[in-house]
C-alpha cells in the first residue's frame, strides 16, 4: 500500500490544478492576451466592453440578490428544523423525506418547480376555475421574476437538505442531545435552548458546507437559466451566453466578466464572514440575559414542520408533474389532467434519451470510480500517516468555494490552445474535480469514525496492512463506499456547466439536454429528460443500497438496520 | 456522416483553408443561409457556381419566387441550391379570436384592447428578430431601404418608427413586456397553453403538425399579414474543398426532384414548403401536390400571400443589440 503515500499529494493537485489553470485561463483572456484568437497584447478593451454592457450593473445585483438570499433562507430554514425537532421521531421523518432530494439533480428540480408555479402550472390548474375563476392562465410574472425570487426558491428548496445532512453529520461531533436537555431543565423552550446553547457550537462546523453554498448559489448556472431573471440574466448566466456566441471576439469580454464573477463570490463570502461576526459580537448578551422564550416552540414547531414539507413537496409535486407531460396528449388549462395518456413523447425520444443516458453513464462511472479510488487512497494515507494530511485535505473544497463559471471557461480556452479534443474522458476528467470533494466528504466520517479494534484483532492474527485494508475495512465499510459512489454518481450526473464548455456542446448528456430543452417549452419533451436525469441518480441510490445488502445476505453482522 | 452545426462546419472549412487543405476536406455539403453563407461566398470557400445547371433546376420557380435567387439580400448566383421555403405566418386559436390583427397597426390596436395576449421570442433570438424585421415592413414608408446595407446616417432615423411602435406595444403584451419567451418552440408552448392567442413561426406548417401531435388545439388557424410576411429560401452549399462533389451535386439535384419535394412537404413528413413552381411540372407531378393533405391549420399555397424580402444582414445585427439596450436589460 505504498502507493497511497503519493495518493493526497495527487488528489490536492488532480482538484487544485484544473482550478488555478481555469483562473490563468480567464485572467490572460480578460486582459486582451488569448493568441488563439488574436489577442497577442495586454489591453483593457475587455473591461471597457464589459463596462459599456448596460445590464452589467443589474445582472451583478441579480446574482447577489438571488445568491445572499437564498443561502440565507436555506440556512434559516435548516437551524429552525433543527431547533424546533433535532432528536424527535418526527426528525427522523424529515431527515427521511429531505435527504433523496439532495440526488435530484438542479436543473430537474428547477424544471419541474418552474411547472408547478406557471400562471399555466400545476398549482394554478389545481385552482382553477372553482377557486380563481380562471378560465385562463392569468398573466402573472412568476416564473423569470426581475427580483429573481423564484431561482431563490429554487435554490432553496435544494440546498436545505445539503445543509441539513452536513449538520447532523456535524452534530455527531458534539454532545448536543444532553446539552439541549440540560437546557430544557433549566426551564428553556427547546427551540430557544438549542439556538443559545447548541447552534454557537454547531456553525463553525458547518461554516464550509454553508460557504460553499453561498459561492454555489451567486454564481448558479442551470438553475438561474431556467427561473432566473432574463433582462438581463445574473451574471453567471450572462457569461455562459458570451462564452457561446458565434462570433468568438465575446471570449474576451466573457473572460473578464469570470473575473468580476470571483471577485463578486469571493466579495459575498467575505460579506458572509463579517456578518458572522457581527451577529455573534451582537447577540452575545442576548444568548446569556436568560430570557426562556418557550412559547417560541408553539409557533416555530409546526412553522418547521411546514417549511420542510414545502421543500420536499415542491420537488415532488414538481417532477410527477413533468412525468405526467411526458406521458401527456393534449393538455389545456384549467384541466388538471391531461385528456388522454400516451407513450408518443418516450417513443420519439427513445434515440436521443438512449445516447444521453449512455453519455451520461459512462461519464458518471469514469468520474466516480476515479473518485472513490483517489478518495480510498487518501483516506488510507491519512489513517496510517498523520493529521498534516487531513489538513492539507481541506483543500478539496477549493472547487466548491470557486464559481464553475469563473474557472471552467478557462479551462475550456486552455484545452482549445492545446489542441485536446473534445472526448468523455476530457469531460469526466473534470467532473472529477467536483465528484471527488463529495465523495470524501460523504466517505471521510464513516471511514474515520471505524472501529479500529477490528483491525487490531486482524493485525494480531498475522494480517498485514494491505490484508485488513481489503479482507475487514473494505467489506465493513462497503455499504458507506457504495453510498458515496452514488453521491458521485449523482454529482456528475448533475454537471452541467462543465459537461457544456468542455465538450464544446458536443457531448450530450441528461442535464445539458434537459437545460437545452428549458427554454424551449415543449413540456412533454422537458419532462421525459428531467425524469431520465432524475432517475440516474435514484438508480446509482437503489444500487448502492441494494449491492452490500446482496453481498452480506448470509452475514448476521452487515446487516443493515 | 457527421451532424455538425452550421457554424461549426463554416469554422471547418475555414481552418481547412489556413491549413492549405484545398482538396479532400471534411465537408461535403451545407444547409447555409445569411450571414454564413455571404462570409464564405466572399471568401471564395463555395464551390460553383452549379444550382442552376442541376437537371431539375427547371423546376424551380424563379419568377414567382425570386427568394430562391437571394439570400437575405445577397445574390446567390448558383452558389446554393434551394431546397425549402420558409415564410412567417402567424398563429391563432379561432376558438377565442375570430378576426385576427392582419397588420402591424391592427396589431397594437388588437393589443391595447386585449392586453396580455400577445410576445414575441426575446432578440436576439432568430425569431423575434424576423418578427422585428417584420415589424420594419410594417412601419417604414419605404422597405426598400433595408434591401442594403445600413447607411450610418439613416439608422436611426429608419428605426426609430420601429421603437416608437415597440414603446407603445409593450406596456400591452404578455406579462407587459417584462419577460419574454426565449425561442420559437417557446412561444409556441404559450400558444398550447392559452397564455396567448396569437404566435407566429416561419414554418407555415408548425401549427398543423403540432395539432396532429395532439400538443396544440384543433382550433389554431395561421394567417398572413395583408401586406405580406418575410420569407426565405433555405439553401444547400458545396465547399470548395469537399472530398466528394459529385456526390453533393447528385444531393442537391435530388432534393430539387417533384417527388421528394411532393415528400418533404407532407406535414407528417417534414412540412417544408417546396422551392418548386406548380405550373412548371408535369402532370403526374402536380397531382403529388395536390394530393397531399396540408394539414388542418395550413395555408394553401395561393393564400400565403407575398413573401417579403430578408433585410440585410446588417440590420438583424445592429437591432437586435439596439433592441437589448433598450429593453434587454431594464430591472
Amino acid at each position: 500500500m505504498s502507493a497511497t503515500r503519493f495518493a493526497p499529494a495527487l488528489t490536492i493537485a488532480l482538484l487544485t490544478g484544473p482550478v488555478i489553470a481555469g483562473c490563468i485561463g480567464i485572467v490572460l483572456p480578460a486582459f486582451g492576451y488569448l493568441p488563439a484568437l488574436g489577442g497577442l497584447a495586454l489591453s483593457l478593451e475587455p473591461w471597457r466592453a464589459l463596462l459599456d454592457w448596460p445590464g452589467l450593473g443589474i445582472a451583478v445585483r441579480h446574482s447577489i440578490a438571488t445568491g445572499v438570499s437564498a443561502t440565507g433562507i436555506a440556512l434559516f430554514i435548516t437551524l429552525l428544523i433543527l431547533a424546533a425537532w433535532q432528536g424527535s421521531r418526527v426528525f427522523v421523518a424529515i431527515t427521511r423525506a429531505l435527504s433523496p432530494l439532495l440526488s435530484v439533480p438542479h436543473a430537474a428540480a428547477a424544471l419541474g418547480l418552474a411547472f408547478l408555479l406557471a400562471p399555466s402550472g400545476w398549482i394554478a390548474r389545481a385552482l382553477s376555475p372553482w377557486a380563481t375563476g380562471w378560465q385562463r392562465p392569468p398573466d402573472l410574472l412568476i416564473v423569470n421574476d426581475p427580483l429573481g425570487l423564484t431561482l431563490i426558491a429554487g435554490l432553496v428548496i435544494k440546498e436545505v437538505p445539503f445543509l441539513l445532512l452536513m449538520s447532523i453529520a456535524a452534530l455527531s461531533q458534539i454532545d448536543s442531545g444532553r446539552t439541549l436537555l440540560l437546557t430544557q431543565t433549566m426551564g428553556y423552550g427547546r427551540i430557544m435552548g438549542w439556538v443559545k446553547v447548541v447552534l454557537p457550537q454547531l456553525y463553525p462546523q458547518i461554516r464550509l458546507p454553508v460557504m460553499a453554498v453561498l459561492a454555489y448559489s451567486v454564481s448558479v448556472v442551470d438553475m438561474a437559466m431556467i427561473l432566473g431573471p432574463t433582462r438581463p440574466p445574473t451574471l453567471a448566466v450572462q457569461i455562459l451566453d458570451w462564452m457561446g456566441n458565434p462570433d468568438l471576439a465575446y471570449r474576451f469580454q466573457a473572460s473578464a466578466a469570470a473575473v468580476l464573477q470571483l471577485f463578486v463570490a469571493a466579495a459575498a463570502l467575505l460579506a458572509w464572514r463579517l456578518t458572522e461576526g457581527g451577529v455573534a459580537q451582537l447577540s452575545q448578551r442576548w444568548l446569556t440575559a436568560g430570557a426562556r422564550g418557550r412559547h417560541v416552540d408553539r409557533v416555530a414547531r409546526p412553522v418547521a414542520l411546514g417549511l420542510a414539507g414545502l421543500s420536499v413537496g415542491a420537488v415532488a409535486f414538481g417532477l410527477a408533474g413533468l412525468a405526467v407531460w411526458s406521458f401527456a396528449g393534449l393538455w389545456r388549462f384549467p384541466d388538471l389532467w391531461p385528456q388522454t395518456l400516451n407513450l408518443q413523447t418516450w417513443d420519439r425520444q427513445a434515440t436521443g434519451l438512449t445516447g444521453a443516458i449512455t453519455q451520461t453513464v459512462i461519464i458518471g462511472l469514469l468520474a466516480t470510480g476515479a473518485a472513490i479510488v483517489l478518495t480510498l487512497a487518501c483516506l488510507q494515507a491519512e489513517y496510517r500517516r498523520d493529521a498534516a494530511v487531513r489538513r492539507a485535505l481541506l483543500v478539496l473544497y477549493v472547487p466548491l468555494l470557486v464559481p464553475q463559471v469563473a474557472f471552467v471557461p478557462g479551462l475550456t480556452t486552455l484545452t482549445l490552445i492545446a489542441g485536446v479534443a473534445p472526448s468523455v474522458w476530457l469531460v469526466a476528467l473534470v467532473h472529477l474535480v467536483f465528484v471527488l470533494p463529495y465523495v470524501f466528504l460523504s466517505l471521510s466520517d464513516p471511514w474515520r469514525t471505524w472501529d479500529r479494534r477490528a483491525g487490531v484483532v486482524a493485525h494480531a492474527l498475522g494480517a498485514s496492512h494491505s490484508r485488513v485494508f481489503w479482507a475487514v475495512r473494505l467489506p465493513m465499510l462497503s455499504r458507506a463506499i457504495a453510498v458515496a459512489c452514488a453521491v458521485g454518481f449523482a454529482t456528475s450526473v448533475a454537471q452541467y456547466l462543465p459537461t457544456l464548455l468542455i465538450s464544446a456542446g458536443r457531448i450530450d448528456t441528461l442535464t445539458t439536454e434537459a437545460v437545452a430543452l428549458g427554454s424551449g417549452g415543449n413540456r412533454r419533451v422537458i419532462g421525459a429528460y428531467a425524469l431520465a436525469q432524475m432517475l440516474a441518480p435514484f438508480v446509482g441510490f437503489a444500487l448502492a443500497l441494494g449491492i452490500p445488502a446482496l453481498l452480506w445476505r448470509n452475514r448476521q453482522g452487515m446487516r443493515v438496520t | 456522416m457527421t451532424h455538425y452545426h452550421t457554424a461549426d462546419a463554416v469554422t471547418r472549412v475555414v481552418s481547412e483553408k489556413t491549413a492549405g487543405r484545398d482538396t479532400g476536406g471534411a465537408v461535403d455539403a451545407i444547409w447555409i443561409n445569411g450571414a454564413n453563407f455571404i462570409s464564405m461566398k466572399e471568401n471564395g470557400l463555395l464551390f460553383g457556381p452549379f444550382a442552376e445547371e442541376l437537371p431539375n433546376w427547371r423546376y424551380v420557380d424563379t419568377t414567382a419566387n425570386p427568394a430562391v435567387l437571394t439570400d437575405f439580400t445577397v445574390p446567390v448566383e448558383g452558389f446554393g441550391a434551394p431546397w425549402a421555403m420558409f415564410q412567417m405566418v402567424f398563429e391563432y386559436d379561432s376558438a377565442s379570436l375570430s378576426e385576427p390583427p392582419k397588420s402591424a397597426v391592427a396589431l397594437t390596436a388588437w393589443a391595447s384592447a386585449n392586453p396580455g395576449r400577445f410576445t414575441y421570442p426575446q432578440p436576439p433570438d432568430f425569431l423575434g428578430t424576423s418578427f422585428l424585421k417584420q415589424l420594419l415592413y410594417g412601419v417604414l414608408e419605404d422597405p426598400e431601404v433595408l434591401q442594403s446595407a445600413i447607411v450610418d446616417t439613416d439608422y436611426e432615423a429608419v428605426t426609430a418608427p420601429l421603437w416608437a411602435y415597440l414603446d407603445n406595444l409593450h406596456p400591452n403584451l404578455w406579462r407587459q413586456g417584462q419577460v419574454f419567451p426565449e425561442n420559437e418552440p417557446a412561444l409556441g408552448a404559450l400558444l398550447a397553453d392559452d397564455e396567448i392567442d396569437i404566435a407566429f413561426s416561419f414554418n407555415p406548417g408548425r401549427a398543423s403538425a403540432a395539432i396532429a401531435d395532439g400538443t396544440l388545439q384543433d382550433t389554431v388557424r395561421t394567417y398572413v399579414w395583408d401586406a405580406g410576411t418575410i420569407g426565405n429560401s433555405s439553401f444547400l452549399s458545396i465547399p470548395y474543398n469537399a472530398a466528394n462533389k459529385a456526390g453533393a451535386l447528385v444531393l442537391a439535384n435530388l432534393i430539387l426532384d417533384p417527388e421528394i419535394q411532393a415528400r418533404a412537404q407532407d406535414p407528417a413528413i417534414l412540412g417544408f414548403q417546396t422551392v418548386l413552381g406548380m405550373d412548371l411540372l408535369g402532370v403526374e407531378d402536380r397531382a403529388r401536390f395536390d394530393a397531399l393533405d396540408l394539414g388542418i391549420a395550413t395555408l394553401p399555397p395561393a393564400q400565403m400571400g407575398t413573401a417579403l424580402l430578408e433585410p440585410h444582414p446588417d440590420w438583424m445585427t445592429r437591432i437586435a443589440q439596439d433592441w437589448t439596450a433598450r429593453y434587454g436589460t431594464a430591472p
